[in-house]
């Protein structure tokens, strides 16, 4: 792997930048291997990844239907946090967030991470009881999280001036996670896939996998494509909300359902926030990327979904909570809109386990699973190396679908 | 935006539904099945690229509820789920 530094950078300017090495081989694909992994988003990659670091199983090939990077990975808001609600929760985001701050070293790829603290606006007290309680937990796990003054939220967040005492939902408080920060989502992508491929990881883009192969004992035999069968006995499924698809072409029913959850950007403007808002209460949230845009969202479609553009009136309940908070933002032009598939899972945790297929891994359930990558990466690559569940990800096998033990989590989505 | 059919009101804009969550299958007499299939029926909802049938409710409407079976790749609600193209 070509090492990215100021003087590789300074020996490439002098060149014309002509010289640089490919970030990642395509080499040709080949019959078998010792693990495939399906899908190259963040947990694929992550996965591949720490399988060749932390386990020494380089024999892997992660296929993608499109391109590396093209999927949720590429599409959400990038937020990272650990202000989740239950124990089993929080120390695995505790983990991740933590990653995520070594990730450039690591990878030698600038995350570009920025640190910046979440606030929510708490404008219930049914929410800020939650929240409260949530600060409970955390405390026990390292997270943090503490009240400040609408007086204190509105000093942080100059251009939060709607909310005030006439309002339907006045401003009662801020919650202030510290922990929170955002990144470059392409880096990720990017960065997890140079370095499992400089540890012999091969990535086979334009690859889709049309079904899942079963030998006679019932166990996971290899994978058809459309560019033919490739045997392997361990098969990792990480395709985000397509997740039942697959494993129904091998006769397994998972909990999950699949939705469009969305996301828009304005056009540039000056510095004006420097912390990500959340909005519980009123249903949304945004940050400002470093070009200077607003980066919002808003709630998933009702209903399950395998679309991915943005509906009118999710739209629109979107921006006239935002506007009613900051009203400012009238004035800003509003650029480009998508969605995403994501499967949320029957109590709003993940699923991170071999199925009933023995050799079949499935990671899934990622409803808010960007900040879920790397600690996601590490602790399943974990489970397929040793056939054992990560501590950091015992809770999260199918074990507790069984003993109708869930793990229901409030802190999976931000906007509601 | 969906037009949902109320038995009321006609075809009237999605923002005046709640959504209901899925159909789900009959409940079983708990009894009468081994685990498998209980924890099965309290957790798993059918989740394809196609028709689904769900729950809406009118409630900024006439109030009533009903069910449609919509086609999660296009939103096309249908009569039937053999409806879907
Ligand atoms: C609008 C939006 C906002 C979000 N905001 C946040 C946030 O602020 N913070 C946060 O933590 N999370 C957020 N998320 C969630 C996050 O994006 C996902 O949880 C996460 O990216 C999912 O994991 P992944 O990166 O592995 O998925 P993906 O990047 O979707 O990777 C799955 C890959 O599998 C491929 N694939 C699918 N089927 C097949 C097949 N049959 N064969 C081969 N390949 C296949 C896909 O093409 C895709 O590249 C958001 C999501 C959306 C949509
Ligand atoms: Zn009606």
């Amino acid at each position: 792997m070509q090492k990215y530094s100021v003087l590789s950078l300074a020996r490439n300017a002098f060149s014309g930048h002509r010289n640089w090495s490919p970030a990642w081989r395509s080499p040709p694909l080949k019959n078998r291997y010792d693990v495939v992994v399906i899908g190259a988003g963040g947990h694929g990659l992550a996965t591949a990844y720490y399988l060749a670091k932390e386990f020494g199983i380089t024999d892997v090939a992660v296929l993608e239907r499109g391109w590396l990077g093209g999927g949720n990975i590429a599409r959400n808001t990038v937020t990272i946090r650990s202000n989740y609600m239950r124990d089993e929760s929080i120390p695995f985001y505790v983990k991740s967030v933590a990653m995520f701050e070594g990730l450039t070293h690591e990878l030698n790829f600038n995350m570009m991470h920025s640190k910046r603290t979440m606030v929510d606006v708490v404008q219930t007290w049914p929410k800020l009881r939650e929240l409260r309680r949530r600060q409970l937990v955390m405390d026990i796990y390292g997270s943090t999280y503490e009240q400040i003054t609408s007086e204190e939220l509105r000093r942080r967040i100059p251009a939060l001036t709607g909310g005030g005492p006439d309002a339907r939902l006045p401003v009662i408080c801020g919650m202030v996670h510290t922990d929170a920060g955002v990144n470059r989502h392409d880096a990720v992508a990017w960065g997890y896939a140079r370095a499992a491929d400089a540890r012999g990881v091969e990535i086979h883009q334009q690859t889709a996998v049309q079904s899942l192969l079963r030998s006679r004992h019932g166990t996971i035999e290899g994978v058809e494509t459309n560019r033919g069968t490739i045997r392997a006995n361990k098969v990792v499924v990480a395709v985000s909300g397509h997740t039942t698809t697959l494993t129904e072409t091998a006769g397994l029913k998972l909990p999950l359902r699949t939705m469009n959850l969305t996301a828009f950007v304005s056009e540039p403007v000056q510095p004006l926030v420097d912390v990500i808002v959340n909005c519980p209460d009123s249903g949304f949230y945004f940050s400002q990327s470093d070009k200077g845009e607003m980066v919002i969202g808003g709630a998933p479609d009702m209903g399950q979904s395998f679309r991915r553009d943005i509906k009118q009136h999710v739209f629109e309940d979107t921006v006239t909570a935002m506007l009613s908070l900051f009203p400012s933002f009238k004035k800003l032009k509003l650029m480009r809109q998508w969605g995403g598939h994501l499967d949320i899972s029957h109590d709003a945790s993940p699923i991170m386990d071999q199925t009933d297929i023995a050799g079949l891994f499935v990671t899934a359930g990622w409803w808010g699973g960007y900040k879920a990558i790397p600690a996601g990466g590490l602790t399943l690559a974990h489970l397929v190396a040793k056939g054992e569940p990560h501590p950091l990800m015992a809770s999260f096998t199918m074990d507790r679908f069984r003993h109708l033990d869930f793990v229901m989590e409030a802190g999976t989505t931000t906007a509601r | 935006m969906l037009l949902i059919p109320c038995p009321y009101c006609g075809k009237r804009n999605e923002c005046e539904f709640i959504y209901g969550g899925p159909v789900g299958a009959k409940r079983p007499d708990p009894n009468a099945v081994n685990d498998a299939e209980w924890v099965e029926y309290l957790t798993v909802t059918p989740n394809p690229q196609g028709p689904v049938q769900e729950k809406w409710w009118h409630a900024r409407g006439c109030g009533e509820w009903l069910v449609i079976w919509r086609d999660t790749r296009t939103h096309d609600i249908m009569e039937a789920p053999d409806d879907a193209t």
